[in-house]
């Protein structure tokens, strides 16, 4: 899922200012904590009040999306409303917003939200973690199911740097754990350190550079076979 | 692999078997760097001391550069600098474009860091490179210096860099079999030596560089005389998972208070606390065990120099 943080309602009302009608969406898809009708409505309240104080008028209206990083979920459902507005706010990560500003051309969305990246939730401990940084070449077959880019502040792919203490990371205030020293418990307690130890080249970063695009059917896991079938 | 030809000094006497001592260079935020230059002079004249470290940005703090102060240290001192560099800063582009500029400057050794991050520094909202990790960082001077190429395999023209490459191990490191693995690794892809970050503890120093002693590489143990007691304290405080042994601290601040308003007496004073603690844990490393040498980061502690190597 994609973790956000709302931005302040201060830069929110600076980006929609220039406008008097707008449209506040909010997604019901992976975005995490919760961006939906209610946090749609709640946002759009705080917004016509902050335009009050400035002696101004802002007609506003909430709807939700089922997933707006979907181009035909997103189409379908904001279309019957947007010949009345003048600018939308979305509640979505930046893929959505993204999309938005994509299949509405007619007048821009703003993004409510800061996209912080993506990652998992951990309910009982009360937080969001990061997990993969969607590299494009997986290393978690070899570091004990431990990503050491998204877990190291360093990214590194031969780990641990020699600022670890205690098995805690040099960065953040040694609160957190270190990526690499997590890993080597991990191959120790399964006996694969012959994993640790192996030297890892540096790594591509041709296929984790912006802007990245795959073809749909590209994706699938029988590529390979495709290609041979097109060739043949 | 085998051994690659010594082409620094440091690596020539070490591998003749001598006990080698390196100092500790470090530019700050200077546009001025005589005092970089004044201390190499301090530490030539004592005849031992026969290469020192030129830090790259310590603390992540944005100093002045490492390459540029290493080549005056050769140039005007004549004393053999051992450029530290770390990835934190550069991308494997910029880190071979300047390995190749500093081997034509006529820099011997090279210290491949991984570099403290830029979240530590005085820029911290600076985006951290690390396209290399250090392990990498030597892989690519053997590649350069082995195989005269890039890490695409691209030559250099003109002929190969002549350089030796050392990396960093931690003693203090806890857990420490991680670190110990990681070294390994390091010597692996090409390390010619092991600079070690600083010990307080005799013995467990001497654990720490039988465990090297596998990889068959020579570790130049780091210690660190401490030139007042605000520094032992600050570090004491600040710097995790080293501690400053609470004599040695003690003696310190009592040096300082017991000569108070008499500048020499406290400088006499406190440069014998650090050879009392010094001396013997030299002598001790040197004797007992495989070490190569003492890597001594007295930055700025000019005047220890001479009485804490003198009988070596
Ligand atoms: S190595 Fe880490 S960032 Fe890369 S794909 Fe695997 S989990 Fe994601
Ligand atoms: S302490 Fe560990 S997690 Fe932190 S940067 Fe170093 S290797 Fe990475």
């Amino acid at each position: 899922m994609i973790i956000t943080k709302q931005k302040d309602i201060e830069e929110i009302y600076d980006m929609i200012k220039p406008y008097s009608k707008i449209l506040v969406a909010g997604c019901d898809g992976c975005c995490q904590p919760p961006r939906s009708i209610n946090e749609a409505k709640v946002l759009a309240q705080m917004l016509e009040l902050k335009a009050r104080s400035e002696g101004k008028e802002l007609k506003w209206k909430a709807i939700t999306v089922l997933r707006q990083c979907d181009d035909r979920i997103a189409a379908t459902t904001l279309r019957p409303f947007i010949e009345e507005y003048d600018a939308i706010v979305s509640l979505a990560c930046g893929l959505g917003v993204g999309m938005l500003n994509r299949i509405i051309p007619t007048i821009l969305t703003f993004p409510a939200q800061n996209s912080m990246f993506g990652g998992v939730e951990n309910n009982s401990e009360n937080y969001f973690a990061e997990y993969c940084e969607t590299c494009g070449e997986c290393l978690l077959g070899v570091t004990g199911g431990i990503c050491p880019m998204a877990g190291c502040a360093k990214n590194l792919s031969n780990g641990p740097c020699g600022g670890q203490v205690e098995g805690k990371c040099e960065v953040g205030g040694y609160i957190h754990d270190c990526a690499w020293v997590k890993i080597w418990e991990r191959l120790k307690k399964f006996n694969r350190l012959d994993l640790f130890t192996n030297y890892r080249p540096p790594r591509n970063y041709r296929i984790w550079s912006s802007p990245r695009f795959i073809h749909i059917y590209e994706s699938s896991s029988n590529i390979e076979e495709k290609k041979k079938e097109e060739n043949v | 692999m085998p051994k690659r030809p010594a082409y620094s000094n440091l690596v020539k006497v070490i591998r003749d078997g001598k006990f080698v001592i390196t100092g500790e260079l470090e530019p700050e935020k200077d546009y001025d760097i005589g005092h970089v230059l004044h201390s190499a002079e301090e530490m030539k004249k004592t005849g031992k001391i026969i290469a020192a470290n030129v830090t790259d940005g310590p603390q992540g703090d944005a100093y002045t550069c490492s390459m540029v102060p290493c080549y005056l240290v050769q140039e005007k001192v004549g004393l053999e600098a051992i450029w530290q560099m770390t990835v934190r800063d550069r991308n494997r582009i910029a880190l071979f474009g300047d390995i190749l500029g500093g081997a034509i400057l006529g820099l011997k050794n090279l210290l491949a860091l991984t570099g403290d991050h830029t979240a530590l520094g005085d820029h911290q909202r600076a985006r951290p490179v690390y396209d290399l990790d250090s392990t990498q960082l030597i892989d690519l001077v053997s590649k350069m210096v082995d195989d005269g190429t890039d890490l695409e395999g691209n030559e250099i023209r003109g002929g190969r860099p002549q350089l030796n490459v050392g990396c960093a191990a931690n003693p203090n490191s806890n857990p420490r079999e991680p670190e110990i693995l990681k070294v390994g690794r390091k010597v692996e892809v090409g390390a010619d030596f092991i600079q070690t970050q600083t010990s307080f503890d005799v013995d467990d120093a001497k654990e720490f560089l039988k465990e090297l002693e596998r990889f068959n590489t020579p570790v130049l143990l780091g210690l660190f005389p401490i030139k007042n007691y605000g520094i032992a304290w600050y570090f004491n405080e600040n710097i995790p998972g080293v501690s400053v042994p609470k004599e040695f601290l003690t003696a310190l601040k009592k040096a300082e208070k017991d000569n108070k308003g008499n500048k020499q007496a406290k400088y006499d004073a406190i440069d014998k606390v650090n050879l009392e603690f010094y001396v013997p844990f030299i002598k001790e490393i040197k004797k007992t065990t495989k070490a190569a040498g003492i890597h001594c980061m007295a930055v700025h502690y000019e005047r220890l120099f001479q009485p804490l190597l003198k009988d070596l």
